[in-house]
């Protein structure tokens, strides 16, 4: 299987999609002739031209309603917003709008938009870039909410992402853009929803996505050498969820670990922990634990930034705290 | 900048234009009239935002359109609505929180919507389907079409930051969109004079390359002509208009707002001025206004037993459709 980076599986899937439904187009900041601050969107001016590459002025809440008004005509807008962190300047359009238009229908509209992002710690960003504010969407009823780890889901989630006719808020991480890793030649569309088993184990479930998921498979690593085996769940869309993968892997190893870079308090986290817990308390062996983002802004220095998140090495220390439980 | 009424020697709307416009008109007056006392009377619940007083801005707006062209509209909706073509029936049903209604329900005053009728729907948010319509005249764009937006909004709107930046954006691209604010004087109680520093409310589409015009919003021939002018640019590909349309809202922000705080001069004023009788006048056939009226009643009845005998959601149903 031939290896993209991340941006160019993105890249790769907006482009097919744009080839296939003239409806598709692009709008967001600084995205056409320099291509996004990440890249992403790089080449697709010169194929697709100024009618469906469309750079806006900073105005975040506008054009990002202006993709709700272009949706709801029947086109399928893919807008960029920079950072997670000006997502919060288009809180109506996405919130009060896109969320709810559907619904207030009565079902009779499709409001079929995808909101690209991207969030996470990068390197010295500090506060206002290096957000993870997966669940103030999670929290909102009517929105979808998926985050690719990989190269491989990337592009088979945003093409998905893209024909689904319901808004999708697709949250990348800016330490993903430049990995590298297989897709598959043919085109491929992963469904919204489906977690993945990015390692199988019997002893300890961790439940993760977006980046973190490569620190758990990290953690996997060093607990192997320990003896024991992780299991690592993607979950890759948060909105749907898949309950069942979850509850499946929750109930074969009896012990989850959830791990998320975002803040702990009030964190996706607490919501599948209580999940898990209603749903497969008898099978469990342990109680569900989260290990999760601090609850502070993320600083600018690199000595206290890296400790906000959570680190491979406590992963794989929590995971055997878990697993020790009861043995 | 003061605002234009129209000019007895320029061109009139054709007759059955006129008609049109004030059947629209004098159904919104009727239908507000039924809605307020279906409210005192505990029939309607949640905000009701009466459209009475300003009926002559949508119904001479939306004459100057086609049926495919787009509207967006705001809380304070039912005449945009009535004048885009809607069904009394499935209006009063939403209103009255009916499966039957325009949005089976779910929607009620503030949200009533079509994709059938091009209304991109009703708005919750002041200001919310400012951005809405600028972005389906792009989406007109992509598609290829020649169809343009009417985006109604209002002076309380217009001190939203979603306003300029949408008119800046609507200018760099010259979208097929027309702004018409609706300036009745009232943002909730406060007078328009105590939100902004310039109350030349159409003079701020020039700051962003956008032609700015105001008119006369209680004079629907004067309304029509202006965004007749404007459409006509919107469709041609010269980008969007600012319109002003000054009107008065008569009763208060909401039914249940007696709106003590509006000054009982300026009220009478235009009450004095009253949209509908200076559209009668322009008539001139008390035979046609009568048959009009008439249709408007029997249209205004019929919705009435519809809505009244189509239930309300069934919670099963409704459930059943939740993801919970």
């Amino acid at each position: 299987m031939p290896e993209l980076l991340y941006r160019e599986a993105l890249r790769r899937a907006l482009d097919e999609e744009m080839a296939r439904d003239p409806h598709v187009f692009l709008l967001g900041e600084t995205i056409a002739e320099r291509g996004g601050s990440f890249k992403v969107t790089e080449g697709l001016l010169a194929r697709y031209g100024p009618g469906r590459v469309i750079d806006t002025p900073i105005a975040e809440a506008s054009f990002t309603g202006m993709a709700v008004g272009a949706a709801l005509i029947g086109c399928r807008p893919v807008v960029e917003l920079l950072f997670i962190d000006f997502a919060l300047l288009a809180m109506d359009p996405i919130v009060n709008q896109a969320a709810k238009i559907e619904f207030i229908s009565g079902g009779r509209r499709r409001l079929p938009l995808v909101i690209r992002t991207q969030g996470g710690v990068g390197e010295g960003l500090a506060a206002q870039h290096s957000q993870s504010l997966e669940a103030l969407f999670y929290h909102i009823p009517g929105l979808k909410v998926v985050m690719p780890s990989t190269p491989a889901d990337a592009y088979g989630l945003l093409k998905s992402a893209i024909r689904d006719d319901h808004p999708v808020v697709f949250i990348e991480h800016k330490r993903l853009y430049a990995l590298s890793g297989p897709v598959p030649e043919e085109e491929t569309l992963l469904p919204l929803g489906k977690a993945d088993c990015k390692r199988r184990g019997n002893d300890v479930t961790l439940v993760s996505w977006s980046f973190m998921v490569h620190r758990c498979l990290a953690a996997a690593g060093l607990l192997e050498r320990r003896g024991i085996e992780a299991e690592v769940l993607d979950l890759r869309s948060l909105v749907p969820l898949d309950r069942e993968a979850l509850l499946a892997s929750a109930r074969r190893t009896g012990r989850v670990l959830i791990v998320h870079e975002a803040v702990r308090r009030g964190g996706v986290g607490g919501d599948l922990a209580a999940t898990i817990m209603e749903e497969a308390w008898s099978d469990l062996a342990a109680p569900v634990r989260r290990l999760a983002g601090r609850n502070t802004p993320i600083p600018y220095s690199r000595s206290i930034e890296e400790v906000c998140i959570p680190a491979v090495e406590e992963i794989a220390a929590a995971a055997a705290e878990l697993a020790a439980i009861g043995r | 900048m003061e605002p234009t009424a129209h000019d007895a020697d320029e061109e009139l709307p054709p007759r059955a234009l006129l008609l049109e416009m004030y059947r629209h008109m004098l159904a919104t007056r009727r239908f507000e009239e039924t809605c307020l006392d279906f409210f005192r009377r505990g029939l309607i619940r949640g905000y009701l935002h009466s459209y009475i007083g300003q009926e002559a801005v949508a119904a001479g707006a939306i004459a100057a359109l086609r049926s495919d062209d787009w509207i967006a509209s705001t809380h304070r909706g039912h005449g945009h609505c009535i004048a885009k073509g809607a069904d009394l029936r499935f209006m009063m049903a939403e209103i009255l929180g009916r499966e039957t209604g325009y949005c089976r329900g779910r929607g009620g005053s503030m949200h009533i919507a079509s994709a059938d009728l091009h209304h991109l729907g009703a708005n919750g948010i002041v200001g919310g389907g400012i951005p809405l319509a600028t972005g389906a005249a792009l989406g007109i764009r992509v598609q290829g079409g020649d169809q343009v937006v009417i985006c109604f909004f209002s002076d309380g709107a217009s001190n939203n930051g979603v306003f300029p930046e949408s008119l800046n954006l609507a200018g760099l691209f010259r979208l097929p969109v027309i702004f018409l604010l609706e300036n009745n004087f009232y943002a909730v109680s406060t007078p328009v004079e105590c939100s902004t520093g310039c109350c030349e409310l159409a003079g701020r589409g020039p700051a962003y390359g956008v032609p700015g015009v105001c008119v006369d919003g209680n004079d629907a021939i004067a309304v029509w002509r202006e965004t007749r002018r404007a459409v006509r640019r919107a469709r041609s590909g010269e980008g969007p208009t600012l319109i002003e349309a000054r009107t008065f809202r008569w009763g208060g922000h909401h039914a249940n707002d007696p709106g003590q705080y509006v000054d009982p001069e300026r009220l009478a004023y235009w009450k004095g001025r009253d949209p509908l009788a200076l559209l009668g006048r322009e008539i001139r056939d008390a035979a046609a206004v009568a048959a009009v009226a008439s249709r408007v009643e029997a249209e205004l009845a019929a919705a009435v037993e519809f809505a009244l005998n189509s239930p309300e959601p069934a919670v099963e149903a409704f459930l059943a459709e939740i993801d919970s």
